[in-house]
């Protein structure tokens, strides 16, 4: 430009013209005539709807976006804004500089919008020009709203999740989880029975997406079917009943499983017997005498559905009389394990008799002699169990451990608060008697205590604060030795609860 | 006293006329009421000729011309040539020019005295027009734009220029030209002023869809509302006077 040239150059002051409409003074302009005489002559909002009617569902306050959407909105928020523009037609014409609300009563059922319009007249030149635009609310109930005012407990699809084990632990997981995902937040109702959950949903599709839910999460096998409830001739419209079955594998965490042959093959030979480790929607098998482990995908599971030889209701406690470390700490699956020799004896036994067991376990980096542990006891247990029969000169071990116990201090906690606390689905359940309450409570305080010692189950979880907790007192508290694992304060998430203060503060502003 | 006027439908008169102080040249169209409009007002005074330049009808942006001559571009036939030298005044040179910008009309606007010019004019050209139509030239652009003779018009009496112009380029256009000047728009606001209208010292004519303030406005900076059509006197201003408004 001239002036990076460095030349002179004169100041330019614009002059004035008279507009040539009305004659008075003005800066010339790309029409040459005066902002009011161009509004006159031309209006840009001319074949724009200045008159709308919107659709409001009393029931749900949602407005209809044909033909079906219905959009969530608050009076005066940003997404009725958005809505409401995006009514108006033939919009895209001008350019659209801003908008905002004027004020009606909210009773009204009238919403006004002021919208600010450029667009280009004449020779290039641009106007602006500002009108109002008047929505008239007609109140009309959403097809859901409708369907589920006429009956309350009309369900679409139900999703049945089964387990054929005789403990809940990992329904309390599953609990866990779908709570922190938000799975069942479309489920009508949640019923509990005798070997499972059954959920409800009002469409298909949210089922469909439970069932996808819970299969990425376990091991699990589904199947569909549906059911005729209704049907219009004319239309040939069908309304159906749509059912999901999924079960999930028998097979939980801590379970020692014997293999059968032709899966043992597959894997490359693992010892046939295996404890499962870890179970998402694939299996986790650890191999204790020689660390060895893999994986077992859904699939893969299913084409041999074994089940467990022990589960973790049979396991017996042991006293750890001395341990000896075979081989270095290694790291497998993320988890460390250390194999050892141990000699071990059963609680039971320990200062009635001398039934003394020398075994190996992969436990070794957490065992230390006077340390009690929980496994498997194996020279006690009459196993009728078909693939054992299948190995023929098999050596099976007398015991086989699979964790530390903290039962000692577990007594002295137990029925203690702690302080964090979980929340539960609202769940519909079927009365029990009194033992079966028991039984289920104490496999609840199982789970809790399993949540405390393992910090990548409670990955998954949410916990939340405990207000009622408050703090023992220094004096109350004895430390022997050993710290429970415990749940570090960090990991817990405040509840959220609104006070009545907030929310009124909220509704004034306008 | 500006007159309203179409041709054929169209309001830029200035494309199918050329007045000046001795002569006015017409184009010839479809119907006689565009002759007829300046033969009412022009008859008596000065001849008004019908013609086509080059076989175009846009005869006003092809020549420039004052009352001492007339210059015609290349693509101007013999027989035009000869037309026009028989039926204007004696007194009136009319001249063919070679020149690459054939557009006369829009690279020279001139009056009697003095005549702005397209700034990339060839320098024998420029000599033939101070030689031919006796004025002094100068070398100018308006508001920006090189084609002086579509953006603005003057008469010996004012002048009216393209409305985007500047304060300071109308003060130092208005010491040249020794003419007040002023910066407005014709045809409802339309910036291509010579095309819109055309003017001489004492009548005006303009495209009928000019305003009412468009019309006060020229008829004020070219003085026509007290002017008649008198025998031409030769002002000659030797002595600079600043621009007076």
């Amino acid at each position: 430009m001239a002036e990076e040239a460095g030349m002179f150059l004169v100041q330019q002051t614009v002059g004035s013209v008279l507009c040539c409409k009305c004659g008075i003074s003005m800066t010339p302009n790309a029409a040459n005539m005066c902002v009011k005489c161009l509004r006159s002559e031309v209006d840009i909002t001319e074949g724009l709807q200045k008159h709308v009617t919107i659709l409001h569902c009393p029931e749900c306050e949602t407005y209809l976006q044909p033909p079906r959407t219905w959009i969530k909105a608050q009076l005066e928020s940003k997404d009725l804004l958005s809505f409401c523009i995006r009514r108006v037609k033939n919009l895209n014409k001008v350019k659209l500089v801003h908008a905002e609300f004027i004020w009606t009563e909210p009773h009204s059922k009238r919403i006004k919008v002021k919208l600010k319009v450029q667009k280009e007249v004449l020779n290039g030149a641009l106007l602006e020009q500002s009108f109002v635009v008047e929505y008239v609310q007609q109140e009309h109930m959403c097809e859901p709203c409708s369907r589920a005012q006429a009956n309350p407990d009309q369900w679409v699809a139900s999703v049945q999740l089964r387990q054929h084990v005789s403990h809940k632990r990992t329904f309390f997981f599953l609990e866990q989880l779908i709570l922190k995902h938000g799975a069942a937040a479309s489920a009508i109702r949640i019923k509990e029975t005798d070997k499972g959950i059954d959920f409800f949903f009002p469409s298909r599709s949210h089922g469909l997406k439970f069932v996808e839910f819970v299969g990425k999460v376990a091991p699990v096998k589904s199947r569909h079917d549906k059911q005729l409830v209704s049907h219009d001739q004319k239309s040939n419209n069908f309304n159906y009943r749509y059912t999901f079955s999924v079960e999930i594998c028998p097979v939980c965490r801590e379970d020692l499983i014997c293999l059968p042959p032709k899966v043992k093959s597959s894997l490359g030979n693992l010892g046939p017997l295996v404890i499962c480790t870890k179970v998402t929607n694939s299996i986790a098998l650890l191999d204790p005498f020689t660390l060895r482990h893999c994986f077992l995908d859904t699939d893969q599971y299913w084409r041999s559905s074994f089940k467990s030889l022990h589960t973790s209701r049979e396991l017996v406690e042991y006293i750890v009389l001395d341990v000896e470390v075979v081989s270095p700490e290694v790291t497998i699956g993320g988890s460390r394990y250390a194999l050892a020799d141990a000699q071990v004896a059963r609680l039971s036994d320990f200062g009635k008799n001398d039934t003394i067991f020398n075994i190996k376990t992969h436990l070794g980096h957490l065992l230390s002699p006077g340390d009690y542990a929980l496994g498997y006891d194996l020279y006690g247990a009459n196993s009728n169990d078909d693939e054992l029969e299948k190995y023929k000169g098999l050596v099976i071990p007398e015991a086989i451990l699979i964790k530390k116990s903290y039962e000692e201090k577990n007594q002295k906690k137990r029925g203690k608060p702690r302080p964090w606390k979980l929340k539960s689905l609202n769940m519909e359940i079927d009365d029990k008697g009194r033992a079966e309450q028991e039984k289920v409570d104490s496999e609840y305080e199982q789970f809790l205590e399993d949540l405390e010692e393992n910090p990548e189950m409670r990955f998954n979880v949410s916990l939340y604060r405990n207000e009622e907790y408050q703090q023992p007192s220094e004096m109350a508290s004895m430390t022997d030795g050993e710290d429970l694992p415990s749940v570090p304060l960090e990991e817990l998430l405040g509840d959220l609860e609104l006070s009545r203060a907030e929310v009124g503060d909220s509704s004034m502003r306008k | 006293m500006a007159t309203r006027l179409q041709f054929e439908n169209s309001c830029e008169v200035g494309v199918f006329s050329k007045l000046t102080n001795a002569y006015c040249l017409v184009s010839i169209g479809g119907s006689e009421s565009f002759y007829s409009t300046f033969e009412a007002e022009l008859a008596d005074v000065i001849p008004v000729v019908k013609t086509s330049i080059g076989g175009t009808r846009i005869i006003g942006r092809l020549c420039a011309g004052n009352k001492n001559g007339l210059l015609l571009p290349h693509t101007t036939t013999d027989q035009e040539l000869q037309h026009l030298r028989n039926s204007l005044p004696d007194q009136v040179v009319v001249q063919r020019v070679e020149e690459r910008l054939s557009a006369l009309g829009n690279c020279i606007a001139c009056n009697d005295h003095v005549a702005l010019t397209h700034p990339e004019l060839d320098r024998e050209t420029e000599e033939m027009i101070a030689d031919v139509l006796g004025v002094e030239v100068f070398r100018q652009t308006i508001a920006g734009n090189i084609l002086v003779g579509s953006y603005c018009t003057f008469s010996n009496k004012g002048g009216l220029v393209h409305p985007h112009t500047s304060v300071e380029d109308l003060d130092e256009l208005s010491t040249l030209l020794q003419v007040p000047l002023v910066a407005g728009t014709v045809n409802r606001g339309s910036e291509v002023i010579a095309a819109g209208m055309t003017v001489n010292d004492w009548t005006a004519f303009c495209g009928s869809d000019t305003t009412a303030t468009e019309v006060s406005v020229i008829e004020s900076v070219f003085k026509l509302r007290e002017a008649q059509p008198s025998a031409i006197v030769d002002e000659m201003r030797k002595s600079l006077i600043d621009s007076y408004v």
